[in-house]
């Protein structure tokens, strides 16, 4: 008993902290403007408001860069996958030289710091009228999220066994039908994993976006809000939290939904049901 | 794989194969030659020059590391640099230790504790800075606030702009969002860990430290070198949530490498210097894990002696 009380003094401790910022942030959003001007600063709102979601809504470049963040979203997160199922296939089923080097690519990504290859590549879109473009951005992002979705699926075909798709080989499919067709559904969980992550990194995705895009009403969400931060004034303070909590519930809604999905294929053996 | 078949035909399948899989890769293969290693081989080489953005691009050998020597602001930015990862790194592996050994305790709520320590995992990095920023804030923020209702503080500290607060401000952050992901890895390994070694233990009489000490850290080192070396690249390369939080001040302090090299290519127009500031943290990066790799295998060529 004197066991369990300590695990949960120490969980309870680790939980408060943790969820704290994001309680403040949907506090602080319900706040009335008056509230926050007040002086005294209380963790729970003393009365509920909707007023800083209706002024983040009705700011029209907010509201824009909602939108281009989720059409950006929407096109990477499909263009990974449609490029990346097939490779992940051809890694997966054909061993040759090409995986080494197709895996010494990844770890190298993951070592060099982005402004290596940001300065180059803008200079490459540049000279291709991609930059401040969001099909430029796109692109950036899909080749950005390619080494995980990779190596994710990768490892999920790898334990499928041969013997579906060789079945359909023998009934005359093609590859990229028996792709489609027989593994596509199979893998689905996997590719609605690997879907999940590609869209919340590019959700989140902040530096490409940055240097990229300098039209205002082509900026994403965190470069808007990173912006809208930076204008100082108090005014700002709940719409702010507002338009931050709203950024945040695709993930917090996903990662709730996926939880189960994400752990299991990020870190199997994770899950215990 | 097994049934591949052998000797005769092998070399004319092999090849067959390689022709197959080279067909399926050749977009992909196109796609991340264009646009992921060109750019990073360009990226290398623009460090060598005086590229300025819309000048023509010189080669200028060692010119920028010798000005790099020079520039009191480089080593302010890679000072400022290594103390945030190394804190951050540090931090996030112990607090994501302790964490994962109390997940690990089967309680009835284990499961709801564990979606609950996934919240700044869930918020986009971005999101993380404005809300800390709005914690931190001088006269409607928390901190101040409960700080001065315990009598902690007499008067609110303005952290993210104070000399002696804005690097543990920001290292404060780092930490809170770090953990999760920290914790979620070493749980995975301790899940991985057979219960019947626990058991072989007791049987010897061991108690919980000397389990720790002997059973559960040196089955998780696989875990734990993993975890710490991408935590040590991405905590070093980190540039968003900082940016958001200070912009690099005040006047510099809470710069980190990415952010000078940033602002050195797309404030300053300065490209050559900036891609030189990315090659010297692809160098430490590289010198770090070396050194790591090092030590960890000798420390396993030790353990398997004694």
């Amino acid at each position: 008993m004197r066991y369990h009380l300590v695990t949960h003094f120490g969980l309870i401790s680790f939980v408060v902290f943790l969820v704290f910022p994001l309680v403040w942030m949907v506090s602080t959003s319900l706040k009335s403007t008056a509230e926050l001007y007040s002086g005294t600063v209380t963790l729970l709102p003393k009365g509920l408001t909707l007023e800083h979601y209706r002024t983040a809504l009705h700011d029209g470049l907010l509201l824009r860069s909602l939108w281009n963040s989720l059409v950006v979203g929407l096109a990477a997160t499909l263009g990974t996958i449609l490029i990346a199922l097939p490779s992940a296939y051809a890694l997966a089923r054909y061993r040759s030289l090409i995986n080494k080097v197709v895996l010494g690519w990844i770890l190298t990504t993951q070592v060099f710091p982005a402004i290596l290859v940001m300065i180059p590549l803008y200079l490459v879109l540049r000279s291709l009228h991609l930059t401040d473009s969001l099909s430029g951005l796109a692109l950036v992002y899909i080749v950005w999220n390619l080494p995980f979705v990779l190596w994710m699926l990768f490892g999920y075909i790898r334990t499928i066994p041969q013997e579906l798709e060789e079945a359909a080989l023998i009934d005359g499919a093609s590859r990229h039908q028996m792709i489609y067709r027989i593994l596509l559904p199979v893998l689905l969980p996997a590719v609605a994993a690997s879907a999940v992550f590609a869209f919340i990194s590019v959700w989140n995705e902040f530096f490409f976006a940055l240097v990229l895009i300098k039209t205002p009403v082509l900026g994403t969400l965190p470069v808007e809000l990173a912006r809208y931060t930076g204008m100082e004034g108090m005014a700002r303070t709940g719409p702010l939290a507002a338009a931050s909590f709203i950024a945040t519930l695709p993930s917090l809604l996903l990662f709730a939904i996926m939880r189960k999905w994400f752990t299991g294929g990020l870190l199997s053996g994770s899950v215990k049901s | 794989m097994s049934r591949f078949p052998a000797k005769a035909q092998e070399l004319s399948l092999q090849s067959d194969r390689v022709r197959q899989q080279m067909q399926l890769l050749l977009p992909v293969l196109l796609l991340i030659f264009i646009f992921s290693v060109l750019p990073l081989l360009r990226g290398i080489y623009l460090g060598f020059t005086d590229y300025r953005l819309g000048d023509l691009i010189r080669f200028n050998g060692l010119d920028n590391y010798r000005q790099m020597m020079r520039d009191s602001f480089f080593w302010r930015s890679f000072r400022v640099g290594i103390i945030w990862t190394i804190t951050v790194t540090a931090g996030q592996m112990a607090l994501g230790m302790a964490l994962a050994l109390l997940m690990n305790r089967k309680t009835p709520y284990t499961a709801f504790y564990k979606v609950l320590i996934l919240a700044p995992w869930a918020m986009p990095p971005i999101i993380r800075a404005v809300v800390w920023r709005q914690i931190y804030d001088v006269d409607a923020g928390f901190l101040n606030a409960f700080l001065i209702g315990l009598n902690l503080l007499d008067k609110p500290i303005n952290w993210l702009n104070s000399f002696e607060f804005a690097i543990p401000a920001v290292i404060l952050v780092g930490l809170w969002g770090e953990i999760p992901k920290a914790a979620l890895f070493i749980h995975a390994g301790l899940l991985s860990i057979p219960e019947e070694l626990y058991e072989a233990g007791e049987l010897d009489g061991a108690g919980a430290a000397q389990k720790f000490r002997f059973i559960t850290l040196p089955m998780l080192r696989p875990v734990l070198a993993a975890t710490i070396s991408l935590s040590f690249i991405w905590n070093f390369n980190m540039f968003g949530m900082v940016w958001v939080l200070t912009q690099g001040g005040p006047a510099g302090l809470t710069r980190l490498p990415m952010l000078a090299a940033y602002e050195e290519a797309f404030r300053y127009g300065y490209v050559g210097y900036a891609a030189a500031i990315g090659n010297v943290m692809v160098l430490f990066i590289m010198a770090a894990m070396f050194l790591y790799l090092r030590v960890q295998l000798r420390e396993q060529l030790q353990g398997g002696k004694a």
